[in-house]
């Protein structure tokens, strides 16, 4: 019988150094798998962010730059306005790209830049040690929401994936999660539909993918799971938010 | 030999090009010149200047408080200017709106109307041109022929315009002359 | 060489990069520099280049990086405040040695200033501006025509060190017009970027990743990247120093370190002066980062000098280079003026002969 399950060539043979629990992993390899499927390893460039998936391009073999906080998509712009024949991804969590790099992600979405955006979601700057992020649910304790976040001064989270869907510029928009199999199905699919835009040049791509942090949310992963779905999958609805006509 | 003449006026007398075209002039002559702005807010409707300074060699200093001459297409820049332009220089005076004159004895004062013979031309915006015309016969700072070339060349790309901007030129050089 | 034609610095600078060989520009627009976004906007289209207009600096500076990164010759130019915004980018860019060209018009500051000709950026530009060890080379045109030069052999050098260069104007460089030509010589062909550079692996033919990066967690490998940034540093000191003597040859009592416009005016006092019989020389660094340390060390040392002035459009900063360099053995003065009331010649004089 032949080896059914491999490691996508698109993924290195590093060990990664996320948490136990945590979902960078699963995002990694469906990220590596479609690419190995699209057969565009040799012209992809990731930009990495900062935050915990900063050292991201140990994990993947091709080509990579590493941006600063939240300047990811300014970066992949240049890339790809200047090399449009070349496949362009961000990786950025939410401290990243809903918070510093608010101002990068909406404008490149709005000139619908050719490139596509996997944005993590776990409600907290997971590398610098759980702060609140812009994404932490209401009454969500973190390291500098200790009472729990109060929207009376922090107002209420933000929903990324409805905020760009009302650009008036065509994109492709949906939000998942990958926390058990059947979402993680669908994921692939919307990271591979989101490329396929790309490679047609259609239009901008963003899949937000809600995802966990075990560590900073003082979680066992299996509690993590459940607090996603109970709590996080309701406020941040799954689904597909704008499709290119 | 270094001369510097200052063009001022309102924003859109067409001030910054009548300097481009005298720099340009000079320029196919084989001087060295250099053209110098104001720039900023004020540009938006206010005062507008420029300095073109025209030399036979190496252009120093492009900082200019005392030019040669002056082509002072409205009162306020008169007022401004009139003082600090060096003794026996030209300061053409466009008295279709400027009813003073530079109150200095020791320059040459040369009045125009540029601003009414523009309009008899048909289009006040020829006014720029028509000082031109005057300045350059009074001054000779270049020669006429030079300057009629200069001119067509800034408006080779709307070429309809160009017996218009000629016959101002002429009826600068001839105002002048009187 | 082509023929002479009359441009406006801003213009000038715009298409001396196009004849360089850089058809990427990114930018913001600011005052007084927006006409290069201008000319440019208009521009590449024709010459199949790359116009983006980013919505801040700070972006701006990361769409040159990612460009640069993937080994494309890019370019920006901006002034002062702008300029501050970038800086977080440059240190990125000087950190993942990536080639990029900075234009700075420079302004009055701190803070919004004014829009009038100022040289307030030069530590900005040269001791920093952006966070960690990282130098550029600055270099400072006094007229239109150098602009032009310096902005083409900008990129080669860039590329050389595989940093970010900046060129250091003021507002008049920028929005005065004088002639210029577009030296043939200096357009250059991109070099091969093969080696480090993002480009996809099918571009170069490889199955090795490249990685554009400034980010070293182990204290040695750290240590040694910046160790390896230094040595670039050195090399430029080295290789990179370029400055103008004027009048040199005469016995001047007085010798003037001057950049930029401003050396333009004090080029005219010294003539000035000269014609009076009262002699003054002067060292125009044409390079602020590598700084011409021993042209003006040896210029402040002649026997007939007596004292040394650092004239500036600053509160006296290129003075702490000078001073720095004459070493003690001359006494070091300073004059300088802000807000874009560029001194004139005669301020100058006035100054000078004030020394003896």
């Amino acid at each position: 019988m032949g080896k059914t399950f491999k490691r996508p060539e698109a993924l290195s043979e590093n060990h990664t150094h996320y948490c136990p629990g945590c979902t960078h992993g699963v995002i990694h390899r469906l990220i590596a798998e479609v690419i190995d499927e699209l057969g565009i390893r040799g012209r992809m460039v990731g930009i990495a962010p900062v935050g915990c998936a900063v050292l991201a391009y140990n994990y993947f073999t091709f080509d990579f730059q590493e941006a600063a906080h939240g300047r990811a998509p300014a970066m992949a712009t240049g890339i790809k306005r200047v090399r449009p024949d070349l496949m362009v991804f961000t990786y950025q969590g939410d401290g990243d790209l809903a918070s510093i790099g608010m101002g990068e992600i909406i404008h490149a979405a709005n000139r619908g830049e050719k490139f596509t955006t996997i944005f993590v979601n776990n409600t907290v700057y997971g590398m610098t040690g759980g702060q609140m992020a812009p994404t932490t649910m209401p009454g969500q304790r973190t390291t500098t929401s200790p009472f729990g976040r109060n929207v009376e001064d922090c107002g209420m989270p933000i929903r990324m994936a409805e905020l760009l869907s009302s650009l008036a510029t065509p994109a492709y928009i949906t939000r998942q999660t990958v926390i058990k199999p059947k979402y993680i199905v669908k994921t692939k699919k919307a990271i591979k539909q989101a490329f396929a835009y790309q490679m047609e040049r259609k239009c901008f791509s963003f899949v937000e993918v809600v995802s966990t942090c075990p560590t900073n949310w003082g979680m066992t992963p299996v509690e993590a799971v459940k607090w996603t779905e109970e709590t996080l999958l309701s406020y941040y609805k799954l689904g597909e938010y704008k499709k290119p006509e | 030999m270094q001369s510097e003449v200052m063009f001022a006026g309102f924003g859109g007398q067409g001030i910054l090009m009548s300097g481009k075209i005298l720099a340009h002039a000079a320029l196919t002559k084989g001087f060295e010149v250099a053209w110098i702005p104001s720039y900023g807010p004020e540009m938006r409707g206010g005062t507008a200047y420029c300095t073109v300074v025209i030399s036979d060699r190496p252009i120093g200093s492009p900082i200019i408080k005392n030019p040669m001459h002056l082509v002072a297409m409205n009162r306020p820049s008169l007022e401004k200017f009139a003082h600090v332009v060096k003794p026996e220089g030209v300061i053409l005076i466009n008295s279709s709106l400027c009813s003073v004159t530079s109150g200095r004895s020791d320059i040459d004062e040369l009045i125009v109307p540029v601003s009414d013979i523009a309009i008899e031309l048909g289009t006040v915006k020829a006014a720029n041109i028509v000082a031109l015309g005057a300045f350059v016969t009074r001054s000779k700072i270049i020669d006429y022929e030079l300057l009629k070339e200069a001119v067509k060349e800034e408006f080779a790309a709307k070429e309809k315009l160009i017996p218009l901007e000629m016959e101002a030129l002429e009826r600068g050089k001839k105002a002048a002359l009187q | 060489m082509g023929k002479k034609v009359l441009m406006k610095g801003n213009e000038a600078i715009g298409e001396a990069a196009i004849r360089a060989g850089c058809l990427n520009y990114f930018a913001y627009p600011i005052t007084p520099q927006s006409e290069v976004a201008e000319y440019l906007s208009r521009r590449m289209p024709e010459v199949g280049g790359v116009f983006v207009q980013g919505e801040s600096e700070v972006a701006v500076s990361y769409m040159l990086f990612g460009a640069a990164g993937c080994g494309e010759r890019v370019f920006t130019t901006s002034s002062s405040p702008g300029i501050s915004l970038m800086s977080e980018g440059i240190s990125y860019v000087a950190g993942a040695q990536c080639p990029v060209v900075f234009v700075n018009i420079i302004r009055g500051g701190p803070g919004l200033g004014g829009i009038l000709p100022s040289q307030g950026d030069y530590f900005q530009a040269t001791k920093g501006g952006g966070h960690g060890d990282y130098r550029m080379l600055v270099m400072a045109p006094a007229s239109v025509q150098e602009a032009v030069e310096m902005v083409m052999m900008a990129f080669p050098l860039a590329e050389k060190y595989r940093n970010p260069i900046m060129l250091l104007g003021d507002g008049l460089i920028g929005q005065m017009m004088e002639p210029v030509e577009f030296p043939d010589h200096l357009r250059t062909e991109p070099t091969n970027k093969d080696a480090w550079a993002t480009n996809g692996m099918d571009t170069r033919k490889s199955s090795k990743p490249n990685i554009v990066k400034s980010l070293y967690l182990d204290p040695k490998q750290l240590n040694d990247h910046n160790l390896l940034l230094k040595s670039k540093y050195e090399q430029m000191k080295r290789e990179e120093i370029r400055y103008e003597p004027y009048n040199t040859d005469s016995d001047y009592k007085v010798l003037i370190v001057s950049y930029g416009t401003m050396s333009r005016v004090c080029r005219t006092a010294i003539d000035n002066m000269k014609a009076e019989g009262f002699e003054v020389g002067m060292v125009r660094p044409q390079t602020l980062f590598p700084f011409p340390e021993k042209a003006v060390h040896d210029a402040a040392v002649k026997e007939s000098c007596k004292v040394v002035i650092s004239i500036e459009m600053s509160m006296g900063q290129m003075v702490e280079d000078v001073d720095r360099c004459v070493k003690g053995k001359r006494p070091v003065e300073w004059y300088g003026k802000c807000g874009g009331d560029v001194p004139t010649p005669e301020e100058v004089m006035g100054v000078v002969k004030a020394l003896i």
